[in-house]
């Protein structure tokens, strides 16, 4: 090929390779650039990579911890990175830096990843704990790809599993406690309107349907106004330009997020952390069951993920929130399974009446848990939104919902057994985790 | 801040200092202050002075008080989970770790060669020499310098005693301690500060 001919072609291909690249770091499709497939934790915000790696300096911690700070405190981390900068431990530090959460949890590199987005081997602990049988004789023979794998330890969050609290349990409480029920929610979500009187229907104050302020034509027809009139803003005082005229805007007919967000500011933040919302804390679209990971009815693959997706806009049911919201998308066993489960017998006798305030067991009690929380003017009961909080490993569900009805031996059972689970915890679960049994007898 | 930056001209003097205080035995050059600065030793000899006055203070005047003497709340290794107070050791280590995050200009752990947590029994040659030293005289802290991670440090271990009955009937009594026999006025472990060098 004669020198021109050649100079040409590299020179289309040059450009043309720099074009293609051009187009991915200008344009929303950002693929071209992952190195790998990306955790099931962090897919969803792969196409905003500034939100964890800065330019020319890598994924710095500060990513990490704006996303998992909270949760972090929260869970009382057992492994805290001020844990690792005494220089007594440079030596362990050397061999596994646990300062940096990069170091156990490398993205897009799936095949060495697992549950939690462990990067690690398994048998990580021994890093640091290789004599744990010398001071520990229970734990002799244990392999240390169990510790954190057996329903025993969690890296970070052990506050349902340390040793007297296992003892303090004990192996016979019962499976399930007959009077078990969940603490009642604050009877007002938002306190900024707890002044106001209820309203009804009559005090509806949206424009009429031929109203000019109006920007469509949706008329505010009368089941609108009703189902508006028996909700919890209607009986809280929350008018109709309370969320389609905030601050004496113009009349919108689908308020922003933001509407929900500006009274109920713990619920979006939880939100916003989870599956369902992350999206939206790093300025990309909304989520979509069709681009779940997790198995989702088809038809639901059209629909996208906001505050009215569970919540309807104007009944604000926190029933159907609870229960038909989630069915209507997911479908995987644990899911498919639930209406036939005895959590959800107790469902239906709570709703139905016969069933103490409580008593019922949703797929929101589990996975959206009422948290208590100190606050100045005393303890409020919150509905946790981040529905993945609690799954980061699931024993974080003990204290906080498994225990309000069910015995810790039994709990930590039913939940280290995927069959179990899959039944949605119908029957009895087939594994046993000895963690109780084996601080009870240190204790004897 | 690192007080003792190798930009900083003083720190030559404090290290120079050390050079002449032998692993395990700060002599007099160690203790003497360099022209316009303080010594590693100095400064150690100092944080620890409010260290011990503040643990001896919480563990006398609030734990022992209100959990022994006078029966208003219990102290509790769980103090979350019991709504109790914290032992006295934990807030020690929770002030530790508070300053951990907050300077990198020293750093301090409560150690024990009889640990109710095996964490923090002694893992450094110096560690173990200097909890030997203050428990067969507690009245002598121990220095010396060790390289950690690549950093030379000036360290120092001063024993750390049971002032109050209640650090005496928790330790004897908890299921992971190694003794049950601890008496007040005791040595039960010692208090390491470390500082960098360079």
């Amino acid at each position: 090929m004669r020198p021109k001919s050649l100079f040409a072609l590299w020179l289309t291909l040059t450009m043309g390779i720099g074009a293609y690249l051009a187009f991915g770091i200008a344009g929303k499709d950002k693929s071209i650039f992952l190195p790998g497939a990306t955790s099931d934790g962090h897919y969803q915000i792969e196409a905003s990579c500034g939100s964890c790696h800065t330019p020319f300096g890598g994924v710095r911690q500060e990513a990490c911890l704006n996303c998992h700070a909270a949760e972090l405190a929260a869970a009382d981390d057992s492994h805290p990175e001020k844990k690792f900068t005494d220089p007594r431990n440079a030596d362990r530090v050397a061999k596994l830096d646990a300062r940096k959460c990069i170091v156990c949890h490398v993205e897009h590199r799936p095949e060495v990843t697992g549950a939690m987005g462990v990067s690690l081997p398994a048998d990580y602990c021994y890093e640091c704990h290789a004599a744990v049988a010398e001071e520990r004789p229970t734990h002799k023979g244990m392999a240390f790809d169990t510790c954190a794998a057996a329903g025993c330890h969690n890296f970070h969050d052990n506050r349902a599993l340390y040793a007297d609290f296992l003892v303090r349990h004990g192996l016979d409480e019962p499976d399930t406690a007959g009077a078990g029920a969940l603490p009642a929610r604050a009877a007002r979500a938002v306190l900024d309107f707890a002044e106001r009187l209820p309203l009804t229907a009559a005090d509806a104050d949206g424009p009429a349907p031929s109203d000019s302020a109006r920007s469509d034509s949706a008329p505010s027809d009368p089941a609108t106004v009703d189902a508006w009139a028996a909700s919890a803003h209607a009986s809280g005082g929350v008018a109709c330009t309370d969320c389609h005229r905030p601050g004496g805007a113009p009349w919108a007919d689908k308020p922003p997020r933001e509407v929900c967000r500006d009274c109920h500011k713990a619920e979006f933040q939880g939100f916003a952390a989870g599956k369902h919302g992350m999206r939206f804390s790093v300025g990309l679209p909304a989520m979509s069951p069709s681009e779940a990971r997790l198995p989702m009815r088809r038809d639901s693959f059209s629909k996208t993920l906001d505050c009215s997706s569970c919540h309807d806009a104007h009944a604000v049911d926190t029933r159907r929130a609870a229960v038909d919201a989630c069915l209507s998308c997911h479908a995987d066993d644990h899911s498919n399974a639930y209406r036939g489960s005895p959590h959800f017998y107790l469902w239906q006798s709570e709703i139905s009446g016969e069933g103490k305030p409580g008593s019922g067991v949703s797929c929101a009690s589990c996975h959206l848990p009422r948290e208590t929380r100190r606050l100045s003017g005393g303890e409020r009961v919150f509905v946790q939104h981040n529905q993945n909080a609690n799954l980061r490993p699931n024993e974080k569900m003990l204290r906080d919902v498994c225990l309000s009805c069910h015995g810790l031996a039994f709990s930590i059972d039913a939940l280290a057994d995927p069959e179990s689970i899959g039944r949605n915890f119908s029957g009895r679960p087939s594994r046993h985790v000895p963690s109780i049994d084996m601080s009870l007898s240190r204790t004897n | 801040m690192n007080w003792f930056s190798l930009r900083n001209p003083l720190s030559f003097a404090a290290v120079g200092a050390l050079a002449l205080a032998a692993a395990g035995c700060g002599g007099p050059a160690a203790e003497q202050s360099p022209p316009g600065g303080i010594s590693p030793q100095v400064m150690a000899d100092a944080l620890h002075a409010v260290m011990e006055s503040d643990r001896t203070v919480y563990t006398r005047n609030v734990v022992n008080r209100l959990q022994n003497e006078e029966n208003v709340i219990l102290a509790s290794e769980h103090w979350k989970d019991d709504k109790a107070l914290p032992l006295p050791a934990q807030m020690f280590r929770m002030s530790a770790e508070m300053v951990a995050e907050t300077t990198d200009a020293f750093h301090y752990s409560l150690l024990s060669k009889w640990p109710v947590n095996k964490q923090n029994a002694p893992r450094t040659e110096l560690e173990i020499a200097g909890l030997d030293a203050v428990a067969a005289d507690p009245a002598k802290p121990f220095y010396g310098t060790e390289e950690l991670g690549g950093v030379e440090y000036f360290t120092a271990v001063y024993a750390d005693t049971a002032v109050a009955p209640a650090c005496v009937s928790c330790h004897n009594a908890h299921r992971d301690s190694p003794r049950d026999d601890f008496e007040l006025g005791e040595t039960m472990g010692g208090v390491v500060i470390r500082i960098p060098l360079g």
